[in-house]
């Protein structure tokens, strides 16, 4: 949601010209229901043991084999699967996103019922939009602004504040602490 | 607000670094040999590609290599931003152990906009029903049940200032990657 590491960031082959905040626009209003996978005993050993991370090393699908009791062909198939069914958003290195360059903040409007559509779509307008979420609180639109330089942060919410009349809660991290995340399936 | 904006500071990469951060920010290949395929277009030396991979771990530019699971395709159907109002000056410590808890996967510490805006601590649960992630709720309260602050109602504002609440999504409204600008 509102991370600055990659973690949700879904993979795209290589674009062309790759910028802060491009890929995979998800349609207006799009409700949250997904459709629940089935997993095979291989494919959730996999789930489990490679949130954690896989070794760095020349044949670390070979490593993870082992590990489970299982062969690096069968390993890498199953993966391959599993991203493909998008099971696995990610498969990779996570980066820090201070290092990516770009500056990021989460706000937030209170913005009255009867005007929510038109205000998703005002706010959606800019590019520098990344997320954006309903949620169930006076705040109830919660979005997060990345932008290329620090001050167009500043930029963006004042034109949002300009477009929508309505006053935006700018709330950046101060600070970030590790999470240890763990989904078990 | 802008005086509570902290500028970070932008730490500097080598041009090595910064083409392997192109080339495997979208993920790695699942294949037999996956930095052999990072060397081949590096033109660099396996046993280099490896090295320079270990060092950016150990410096906290690669936070770590691992599979990211789809939280929905998981089960974990459910969300909430949960959002304590706690002590500024137990902050760094509470909300490092809030972010070690398995269960949320972010954590921060964002600034107040009183009265509007109570809350100083988020933390992001994800759950497979309404009443797992209620739970982790009361959980995160149980470990900062000393640290959580009372504030007074404000009687010039018609909402009412709690110590803590859970902010659930209810559409996602869009849903964009972020990415390296080359």
């Amino acid at each position: 949601m509102d991370n600055t590491t990659l973690s949700s960031s879904t993979a795209n082959k290589t674009a062309d010209k790759t910028t802060t905040n491009v890929m995979n626009t998800a349609t207006n209003n799009e409700k949250i229901c997904h459709e629940v996978a089935e997993l095979s005993a291989l494919d959730k050993s996999l789930i489990n043991l490679l949130q954690h991370g896989v070794p760095v090393c020349e044949r670390p699908f070979e490593q993870i084999a082992n590990e489970l009791n299982s062969t690096e062909a069968e390993v890498i198939r199953h993966l391959n699967e599993l991203k493909e069914s998008r099971v696995l958003s990610r498969f990779g290195p996570m980066f820090d996103a201070v290092y990516l360059g770009g500056a990021f903040t989460l706000a937030a409007l209170a913005v009255p019922d009867e005007d929510f559509d038109q205000v998703t779509e005002q706010v959606n307008s800019f590019e520098q939009i990344a997320h954006n979420y309903r949620r169930t609180h006076r705040f109830n639109m919660w979005f997060v602004i990345a932008t290329e330089e620090a001050d167009e942060i500043e930029r963006v919410i004042t034109a949002i504040e300009e477009k929508t009349g309505l006053s935006v809660l700018n709330t950046p991290k101060l600070k970030e602490f590790y999470v240890g995340l763990y989904l078990p399936v | 607000m802008s005086d509570n904006n902290i500028i970070q500071e932008k730490p500097t990469l080598t041009a090595i670094e910064r083409q392997y951060i192109l080339l495997t920010q979208n993920g790695l290949p699942i294949i037999e040999k996956p930095y052999h395929h990072i060397a081949d277009q590096m033109e660099m030396s396996v046993a280099a590609v490896l090295a320079l991979t270990n060092d950016l771990l150990d410096r906290g530019v690669i936070r770590r290599i691992a599979a990211v699971p789809n939280h929905y395709k998981l089960g974990y159907l459910y969300n909430g931003m949960t959002v304590w109002d706690i002590d500024d000056e137990q902050a760094e410590k509470f909300g490092d152990a809030v972010g070690r808890l398995p269960f949320v996967s972010h954590c921060y510490l964002r600034p107040r906009h009183l009265p509007q805006w109570n809350y100083n601590l988020f933390a992001m649960v994800h759950g497979k029903t309404p009443e797992a992630i209620a739970k982790y709720r009361g959980q995160i309260k149980e470990l900062l049940k000393e640290v959580l602050v009372t504030r007074n109602h404000d009687l010039s504002q018609d909402f009412m200032t709690k110590s803590n609440d859970m902010l659930t999504s209810t559409a996602i409204l869009k849903k964009t990657g972020l990415r390296l600008k080359r």
